[in-house]
């Protein structure tokens, strides 16, 4: 008996959407496996790891506001991804969001009114698409892997941002701790669920959802993204400008990244720290595809990763193991999706027994030619 | 029922792809020396019998019977330990390799060791059936039918019973074609047998002793091809009710200059890609313009300079009507009311794994499917089953993916979305290719139809029959270079076979 792959001739549409479900209960199994590894009973673990942090209105809450980010960055990773533009730099451009919007902030820490937060969100947003230029700029004029230059342009703006919670915008009455001064009331996103931290800029969340899903499915432009992504060479006999949908979908991408930040900073945090992000954008990657790249199904995917970085925190305060298991969680999880991705193209099939060869007498050995005399 | 002296019987061969009966009950039945032609339209099921053959594709059922005896052909390699051959209609030839070193890979390590030995059997071989290869030439620098060569002479190198050949014909010159045949005839005379695929009934007619004609995945009917007018053929090929053959009035040649391409030159950046070498032409008014040639004689290259997509840096080189569309991208260039089909069906002029609505959007977005950025839902609907209708594309629904498309249905799917948005000018390469003979009537029909409307159209085909049928005036392109133009009624097909070989005057540019 032999197992082996076999193409389907066409994509199963079944396995496209189960190929996500699959994936999430090997993690879960393969997570058990690790807690019992680790000496911990494992259906108390994961109990503790997936159950608990949904246990009661104000952890679900909690979810929610860390689901926010990764949902806003993930649905800007889908247009990039649908358009074949590999951007894995929403981590970078989220800081920077959360970077430009913080420095608006400061510098308007005396202003009132209600326009002093819309202003300061719209400083993330454009810091946001400022960095995911870079990118769009090198892979239109100098055709730059955007793979490279988006992760490298990741550890940079994480640099910048440390500069500047050690230097200029350090607080000065802030006993010297890397941190900028708390914003002004004028500048904190406000609370939409009494007693929670629950802030306005989830919502962003949704309405991004459903601006990106009419985007993709309703408009021209939406479609030619999607024809490049699809195929190069077609989009290109159709004369659409391949630049500009590569400067468009990194700059969207970009923008929401950047409100990912900015609303971070102006949200939960209410300061710059050094820490804003711990690798949302990354994680964004792995929801964008596990979310088959569909707003819907980014959102859902997008709460389940809240759901491991709120159990990464559960089980290193009940268990006391590290917050670490995080990170292998999204590992496994990433890793499980794309090797159940490979059922949508392929099936498996179970051979009981090798089939017969060929006769053994009527085995003709290859010869010089001898085709003379016949 | 076995047949001792039969060098190859197929018994009620069948097999089925899912919602698809590619072979059904088949029997064939092919004598040693026999030249045998397997005839059908595409999708008939020819590919699958003989990739069953060859031991590519297993059989559902049915047997196979190798001079009398019942064998079992699981790969390419028993195929091969039998006698058998095969020439694809793709070549597998990896280009940066010479001659020698690609024959050497088919075969086993003791022949493929010493290489210089090798290459003295290939000179051997290919003089032999007068089909003269240089071992040691680097395959990228071999003209189509040199390539052909180096792929029959792979298989006559071992010691070949029966030769399949999959459409042989439809990448050379018509000079080409008749060495080729008589390499064939040679062989056969020698003994092998040689199983001989095509869909060209003159060929056939004049190569071929017997034939087996197959149609919707059966056997419709077998014959001898020199016994046969090539309109019965063509009905046992197509059935009764399809029409098979139009003649088509020329176009009086007293309108204007429409497209007009002035002295195109174009250096290519792909290494095995052509330069165009001042390239002048000018297709008029309610006229078709045939562009002859073998393959990789620029025609990709022109198609991609005409419709844009390769963008050229002088300026007046395309004037249509009359205003320079030389710096026009291909968007700009369909507003201005010109449309383009081009070579490859899959992956060029549609996308595989979009939808037929969304392929049918693809270059028809100027035909009031969209309203201020927003799509018009059932406008492209609508547009859609116009083209389904109209072209009689078989698929299952508007939302099939152009992937699920067999190639001739897709092929008449893109002329049917060219061809609907009535363009000025249309631009098209292998209008007809892989398509069955019946659509490619109709294919011609609208065409002509468009032409008559006073479109001016330009074809670039490979089909000479084709060219001759729907051109008004005719050409070849050769290297980059094109011929003299002349109308098609005082041209001959001897004429333009030596244009697509290169010989011509070349063209004094002032």
């Amino acid at each position: 008996m032999r197992i082996k792959l076999e193409a389907r001739g066409q994509q199963s549409k079944l396995m496209s959407y189960a190929s996500p479900v699959l994936a999430a209960v090997l993690t879960l199994i393969c997570g058990a496996l690790l807690f019992w590894i680790l000496g911990k009973p494992p259906l108390q673990a994961l109990h503790t790891f997936l159950v608990m942090p949904v246990s009661d209105p104000y952890r679900i809450a909690e979810l929610l506001v860390k689901a926010g980010p990764i949902v806003l960055c993930a649905i800007g990773l889908s247009i990039c991804f649908r358009a074949n533009v590999w951007n894995i730099g929403a981590e970078g451009q989220l800081l920077m969001g959360g970077l430009v919007g913080s420095c608006a902030a400061l510098w308007l820490l005396d202003a009132e009114g209600v326009w002093v937060l819309p202003v300061v969100l719209i400083a993330g947003v454009l810091g946001g698409a400022a960095w995911a230029a870079i990118p769009a700029f090198l892979k239109n004029y100098f055709n730059t892997n955007e793979i490279l230059s988006t992760i490298m342009l990741n550890y940079i703006s994480l640099n910048i941002l440390l500069h500047g919670v050690h230097g200029p915008l350090k607080d000065p009455d802030g006993f010297n701790f890397p941190e900028s001064a708390m914003f002004s009331d004028w500048q904190i996103m406000p609370i939409i669920l009494e007693g929670t931290r629950l802030h306005l800029g989830v919502t962003f969340a949704l309405f991004a959802m459903v601006a990106i899903w009419v985007l993709m499915s309703r408009t021209f432009v939406g479609f030619q993204i999607k024809v490049l992504g699809g195929d190069e060479r077609s989009a290109h006999f159709a004369g659409f400008k391949e630049k500009r949908l590569v400067w468009l979908c990194l700059l969207i991408c970009g923008g929401l990244a950047g409100l990912a930040g900015v609303g971070e900073v102006t949200g939960p945090i209410g300061q710059l720290v050094p820490n804003i992000s711990p690798g949302y954008g990354y994680a964004a990657i792995i929801v964008a595809f596990l979310g088959r790249l569909h707003p819907l199904g980014i959102m859902l995917a997008g709460l389940l990763m809240a759901l491991l970085y709120m159990g990464g925190e559960m089980v290193q305060i009940q268990l006391d193991l590290p917050r670490a298991i995080t990170g292998v969680f999204q590992g496994m999880l990433l890793l499980f999706l794309l090797i159940c991705d490979v059922l949508i193209a392929y099936r498996l099939v179970i051979e009981k027994s090798v089939s017969k060869t060929i006769e053994q007498p009527l085995r003709i050995e290859p010869q010089a030619i001898a085709i003379e005399g016949k | 029922m076995v047949a001792q002296n039969s060098r190859l019987f197929l018994d009620g061969i069948s097999k089925s792809y899912p919602g698809c009966l590619a072979n059904d009950g088949i029997s064939i039945r092919v004598e040693p020396g026999s030249i045998h032609a397997i005839l059908g339209e595409n999708g008939a099921g020819k590919s699958t019998l003989m990739k069953i053959i060859y031991g590519v594709v297993k059989p559902d059922g049915g047997q196979l019977y190798w001079e009398g005896q019942e064998v079992q052909i699981n790969a390419p390699v028993d195929a091969r330990k039998l006698g058998i051959g095969m020439v694809f209609q793709h070549f597998s030839l990896f280009q940066t390799l010479s001659v020698v070193e690609n024959i050497a890979l088919g075969l086993d390590q003791n022949s493929a060791s010493d290489l210089d030995k090798l290459a003295e059997r290939i000179v051997e071989v290919s003089t032999k059936y007068g089909m003269p290869l240089e071992p040691h030439r680097l395959v990228h620098t071999l003209s189509t039918g040199e390539r052909q060569r180096v792929e029959i002479v792979r298989c006559l190198i071992q010691d070949i019973k029966l030769l399949i050949l999959d459409e042989p014909t439809s990448v050379l010159t018509p000079q080409e074609v008749t060495s080729l045949f008589d390499t064939l005839r040679q062989l056969a005379a020698e003994g092998s047998s040689i199983l001989f695929i095509s869909h060209k009934l003159k060929e056939i007619q004049s190569l071929c002793d017997s034939a087996t004609v197959l149609r919707a995945g059966r056997v419709s009917g077998a014959c001898n091809p020199r016994q046969e007018s090539t309109t019965s053929m063509a009905k046992m090929m197509v059935g009764d009710e399809t029409q098979i053959s139009s003649e088509y009035p020329k176009a009086s040649d007293s309108q204007p200059d429409f497209l007009s391409v002035q002295h195109l030159n174009l250096k290519t950046d792909d290494i095995f890609g052509i330069d165009l070498k001042a390239i002048s032409f000018s297709a008029k008014q309610g006229e078709i313009l045939g562009i002859a040639g073998v393959a990789g004689n620029g025609q990709s290259e022109l198609l991609a300079a005409l419709s844009g997509e390769t963008k050229l840096d002088e300026a007046n080189v395309i004037v249509f009507p009359e205003s320079d569309l030389t710096q026009c991208n291909p968007m700009q260039r369909r507003a201005m009311g010109m449309g383009f089909v081009p070579e490859d069906r899959l992956g060029h002029g549609a996308v595989p794994d979009m939808s037929l609505r969304d392929n049918a959007l693809l270059t028809g977005f100027l035909q009031g499917l969209i309203n201020r950025g927003f799509l018009k839902h059932r406008a492209i609907e609508n547009f859609t089953q116009s083209i389904i209708d109209k072209f009689d594309v078989k698929c299952s629904g508007q939302s099939s993916l152009a992937r699920s498309l067999s190639g001739g249905n897709l092929q008449k799917f893109i002329i049917g979305r060219e061809v609907l948005q009535t363009p000025k000018c249309l631009i098209a390469a292998h209008p007809t290719w892989g398509v069955d003979i019946g659509a490619a009537t109709s294919i011609h029909k609208a065409l002509i139809a468009l032409r008559d409307q006073g479109a001016s159209i330009v074809i670039i085909s490979e089909d000479i029959d084709e060219l001759f049928t729907i051109s008004d005036r005719i050409c070849a392109l050769f290297d980059g270079e094109l011929s003299p133009i002349k109308p098609t009624d005082e041209t001959t097909i001897d004429e333009l076979g030596s244009w697509m070989a290169g010989i011509f005057a070349r063209q004094q540019v002032a």
